[in-house]
């Protein structure tokens, strides 16, 4: 801990391991979720959700329900259909996408299971949900449109019937033309290897495990609303342009959130209706969802299929890349569903200097949830398939798949260094942080296993895998943002004031839900104006404490939030500066700011703390001429460029080939974060990211029946890893700060989650490849490695599944019109 | 309605309920403890999980009028009951260990994730990783991996040990607690 040596020299806070304090209320149970919020007069809202994925309503009868005890209110879609408006989305990747427009709550057609169909307001919660059942909906189904792939087909039911296709966008991204590298049809017609595979990312649910929640008061024509949200900053906005409700008069507050990895950077259907059905009743109303709602109705993420190939010479110098892709949009695009693939595509180089890239994705509807953010958003997706199709060159070049990145990887010495992709890395050190996971795991060691369990014929076979990533953090630079369409900026605000006593108000408009904000800005905060940790309050997630921020996704929060907090206590010192010096009777160059003192250089004995100087600018009975009596300042930050922290992580797995069961055996890995505030966070976020990208490679899928249904919609059925399931975790880290922002941080939320997953499927792979298994679909469940190991191959995976798997090994170019895609439209 | 008698958090409570009320959902709605949350509706996360009588229980699985006549112990009794906020300001060392190993992010498993622990400990006060992993099992948290989780579990069941074996001759000495009582207490140290 903090150990304050002398007087003015504190040690620096940043890098010391502090305890949180956010913790102090969560672990007594004193804090404020949103469903922790009573107000008097209160209703509660409750959602007749479609049981058909795709059928017209032909007839609704809410009379009874109305006559239901309790009951205050039924509405349809069709009695708010004048003021609902549609669902915002943010990001319009293309100029000719197709965005068929979302209402909050459904008018005359349902487009998935889950979709709102009727409202039910009565004066407690279960009167209303009791009331649900009263109401009686006929449908006339449509047929249902459920695999991407066939829905792209020529001929396949449309999902919107005003529209032409089920395709909503066509991106490109062609390094050629965008004079970033070579022509890539070139590349692969000279190239001597060609490696194809088909790669699916399944559908995930983000299943934060504080369930979503809102409450909507009305004073007068202002409203405040609190809500489980990612981004009240963002919601606020976007809710006054869907209602009309003007920004001015509507707050919304995010108080403490229980997760959201994504699945609350949403405009959620409900906040919109309990804003409107609150405006027409005068009363205060609030939703809170049940988690089979949660899980059916909140946006899924991931759900791509990915035809990947990579050109190479026989010495395994990487000569191209192309990727095409079919990303599932759901029914509708909702907050920034369609540039979640599209943030993706300037990762798929990876680590890696390809001279040539070209990427193509269509955006597919679907009759099924959406899909949008979710913990890494577009990343993890192309990670995965970057590092899963290095593994396959490598095996097809015989080549130690360690030794292919390190031919290929971007060295030390070229930073920075500008991608086929066009994003500028700017600094890491791929070799390093590699060179230590091998010995945090014990490579050799394992490998020898390895050998021998091979050579026995073990019925548990050892297998390892690398993933050597990088990925695309601090969401920003706006300029960036706007050139992919996105809607919004990226920049974010903080802004810091010096109360009489010497206390200190940080407000930052990124807003957190678990990653420990209020400990690290304050640390940030107590080295920047030499004030105590624990002077430092830091206030965030309510619009009207917090006017101005871009909330929290991505990675951006300490990046772009934690750096606009540090240029707010650089104007904070500035003109405590110029206090000072007129207190002092000495001029500004005179004076030498450190450990929160203002001294005159050359005066022992004279100076003043910045906390002194608050009380008497507060006193305000001397202050210069010509500034304010405050000393506040509010910054913005907007960087030029991404942040890009990398890592390689290593798994070694068991594969029981008797029984198809995996385990991880060991699994290490170094994260280069750049510059860390605070150990025990960092630590403690690539946890949480490692458990889920596991669980994306070995437990978790979304999966709907061929009516639509989702029969992953509860926690019986969708496999949350528990504290059995998961392992113990070596990590450790290397620094290359970050040249893009001045605490050199690069980001770490996502980090995990990014890298994990090819991490275990290629050990998976590895430990089963030489028994004749080419391929294996995440998640791993026994049976699946089981029917791999029996079968050979893929395991026969798409024969049995449909076209949601694998094809096997090929050499040939892929894409839509392939054999293997036409296989599978069976 | 049904008319139960509950002690909760050292305070008793009469109220009249509907037989179909979850406990979790009268501690929640009608007591205002809201420090003990929902996460699911199928028992999977033990969000919502108490103390009934001692022993941990997950409260969305337990009918109010099933508690009738019964303790309950929430996160808020865990550090001085009703006292005011914050409590009597001690905090037990389950939940001093979760904030000291970083055994939460979101918070928002955890004070479910403490009230199974301590149960786990009065069981075993000495479980290995992998026996607090298999305690905590029917506890779901989606942000720290458990890691952290499994650390301060381990980390307070040995303080937990330490203070039985220095703290309860001492008392014994003193004449405060009944020797076979704490003959127990030791044993079970």
């Amino acid at each position: 801990m903090t150990v304050t040596e002398e007087p003015g020299a504190p040690a620096p806070e940043i890098g010391q391991a502090r305890r949180r304090k956010e913790d102090a209320r969560l672990i007594t149970g004193r804090t404020t979720w949103t469903d922790n919020t009573v107000l008097p007069g209160m209703l509660h809202l409750a959602v007749l959700r479609s049981p058909m994925a795709h059928a017209r309503i032909t007839a609704i009868d809410v009379a009874a329900a109305r006559e239901r005890p309790g009951v205050v209110a039924v509405y349809t879609g069709r009695d708010l259909a004048d003021e609902q408006g549609s669902l915002p989305c943010a990001w319009p990747v293309t100029t000719d996408m197709v965005n068929p427009g979302h209402p909050s709550i459904a008018v005359d057609r349902v487009n998935h299971v889950g979709e709102a169909v009727a409202v039910v307001v009565a004066r407690s919660r279960t009167a209303a949900a009791d009331a649900l059942e009263a109401i009686e909906i006929d449908y006339e189904p449509l047929p249902v449109v459920l695999d991407m792939e066939q829905a792209v087909q020529d001929g396949s039911p449309l999902v919107h019937e005003h529209t032409t296709s089920n395709t909503s966008y066509h991106f490109v991204f062609d390094a050629g033309d965008a004079g970033t590298g070579a022509d890539t049809d070139a590349a692969f017609a000279d190239a001597e290897v060609v490696v194809s595979r088909r790669f699916v990312q399944q559908r995930l649910i983000p299943a934060f495990m504080e369930p979503r929640s809102v409450v909507v008061q009305p004073l007068g024509d202002n409203y405040t609303m609190w809500s489980a949200t990612q981004v009240p900053h963002i919601l606020r906005v976007m809710a006054a342009m869907v209602t009309g409700i003007p920004e001015h008069k509507l707050r919304v507050i995010a108080p403490d959130v229980g997760g959201g990895f994504g699945g609350k950077l949403q405009v959620n259907p409900e906040e919109i209706l309990c804003l409107l059905i609150a405006r027409r009743l005068g009363k205060p109303v609030k939703w809170t969802e049940t988690r089979s709602e949660s899980l059916m109705t909140a946006h899924h993420g991931r759900d791509q299929v990915q035809f990947v190939d990579v050109a190479s010479d026989r010495a395994g110098n990487v000569k191209g890349l192309r990727v095409r892709l079919l990303a599932d949009m759901g029914a509708y695009l909702r907050l920034i569903t369609p540039g979640v693939p599209v943030l993706g595509a300037f990762m798929f180089p990876g680590i890696y200097k390809f001279p040539a890239y070209r990427f193509e994705c269509d955006g597919v509807f679907t009759n099924k949830v959406p899909t949008d953010a979710y913990r890494g958003a577009g990343r993890p997706e192309a990670t995965f398939a970057i590092e899963r199709i290095m593994d396959e060159l490598a095996v097809t070049l015989g080549m130690d798949p360690l030794e292919l990145r390190r031919k290929n990887w971007i060295g030390a010495e070229e930073f920075p260094f500008t991608t086929v992709a066009g994003l500028e890395y700017d600094s890491g050190d791929y070799a390093t942080a590699t060179e230590q996971a091998l010995a945090l795991i014990g490579y050799d060691e394992l490998r020898a296993e390895q050998r021998r369990r091979r050579d026995t014929n073990d019925p548990v076979q050892l297998g390892i895998g690398f993933s050597t990533f990088t990925e695309m953090c601090g969401l920003a630079p706006s300029r960036v943002l706007g050139s992919l369409a996105y809607g919004a900026g990226g920049w974010e605000s903080a802004s810091i004031r010096m109360l009489p006593t010497g206390k200190v108000e940080v407000v930052t408009g990124s807003t957190p839900h678990g990653q420990g904000h209020e400990t690290a800005w304050s640390q940030i905060v107590a080295d920047s104006l030499g004030v105590p940790f624990e002077d430092v309050e830091v206030l965030h997630g309510d619009t009207s404490v917090s006017p101005r921020g871009m909330d929290t996704y991505g990675s951006r929060s300490l990046v772009v939030g934690g750096t606009a907090v540090v240029k707010a206590a650089e104007k904070v010192v500035a003109k405590a500066r110029r206090v000072a010096a007129h207190l002092l009777e000495a001029s500004e160059e005179d004076l030498e700011f450190s450990g929160g003192r203002f001294a005159v250089r050359g005066t022992p004995g004279a100076g003043m703390d910045i906390q002194e100087i608050a009380l008497a600018v507060f006193a305000a009975h001397d202050y210069p001429e010509g500034i304010e009596p405050s000393i506040d300042a509010e910054a913005t930050f907007d960087p030029d460029n991404f942040s890009f922290p990398h890592g390689t992580h290593i798994c070694a797995m068991e594969v029981d080939t008797e029984t198809g069961f995996v385990k991880i055996r060991r699994y290490a890995c170094v994260d280069d974060v750049g510059t860390i505030v605070n150990p025990t966070i960092v630590e403690g976020q690539v946890h949480g990211g490692l458990a889920q990208g596991i669980a994306q490679a070995l437990y978790e899928e979304a999966v709907y029946d061929a009516e639509g249904n989702l029969t992953t919609g509860t926690f019986v059925d969708y496999l949350l890893p528990s504290a059995t399931d998961l392992p113990h975790f070596d990590t450790g880290t290397t620094v290359h700060p970050a040249t893009g922002n001045p605490l050199g941080a690069k980001g770490v939320g996502e980090a995990g989650c990014i890298a994990s997953t090819p991490a275990v499927v290629n050990a998976a792979l590895d430990a089963v490849r030489h028994l004749g298994v080419t391929d294996i679909r995440m998640p791993l469940t026994p049976e699946r490695v089981w029917r791999a190991l029996h079968t050979g191959g893929d395991g026969g995976d798409r024969a049995a599944e449909g076209s949601n798997a694998y094809g096997g090994a090929r050499t040939t170019e892929s894409g839509y019109e392939s054999a293997d895609h036409e296989e599978a439209g069976q | 309605m049904t008319q139960i008698n509950l002690r909760v958090d050292g305070v008793s409570y009469t109220d009249d309920v509907e037989p179909r009320t979850l406990l979790v959902h009268h501690l929640r709605e009608q007591l205002g403890k809201v420090g003990t949350v929902v996460g699911c509706d199928t028992s999977n996360c033990g969000a919502c999980t108490v103390h009934l009588d001692g022993h941990a229980v997950k409260s969305c699985t337990v009918f109010a009028v099933q508690a009738d006549g019964c303790e309950v112990t929430t996160v808020e009794g865990l550090s001085g009951g009703s006292g005011g906020p914050g409590g009597s300001g001690v905090l037990h060392p389950v939940q001093r260990a979760f904030t000291e190993m970083h055994g939460l992010q979101c918070g928002f498993c955890t004070p479910g994730m403490i009230m199974a622990s301590i149960d786990l400990l009065q069981e075993n006060p000495d479980p290995s990783d992998d026996e607090v992993r298999e305690g905590i099992e029917g506890n779901l948290c989606r942000c720290t991996g458990y890691q952290n989780i499994v650390k301060a579990v381990r980390s307070a069941a040995a303080e937990m040990r330490a203070e039985h074996e220095v703290t309860v001759p001492g008392l014994v000495d003193a004449g405060i607690v009944e020797q076979a009582g704490a003959d127990e207490r030791v044993a079970q140290a």
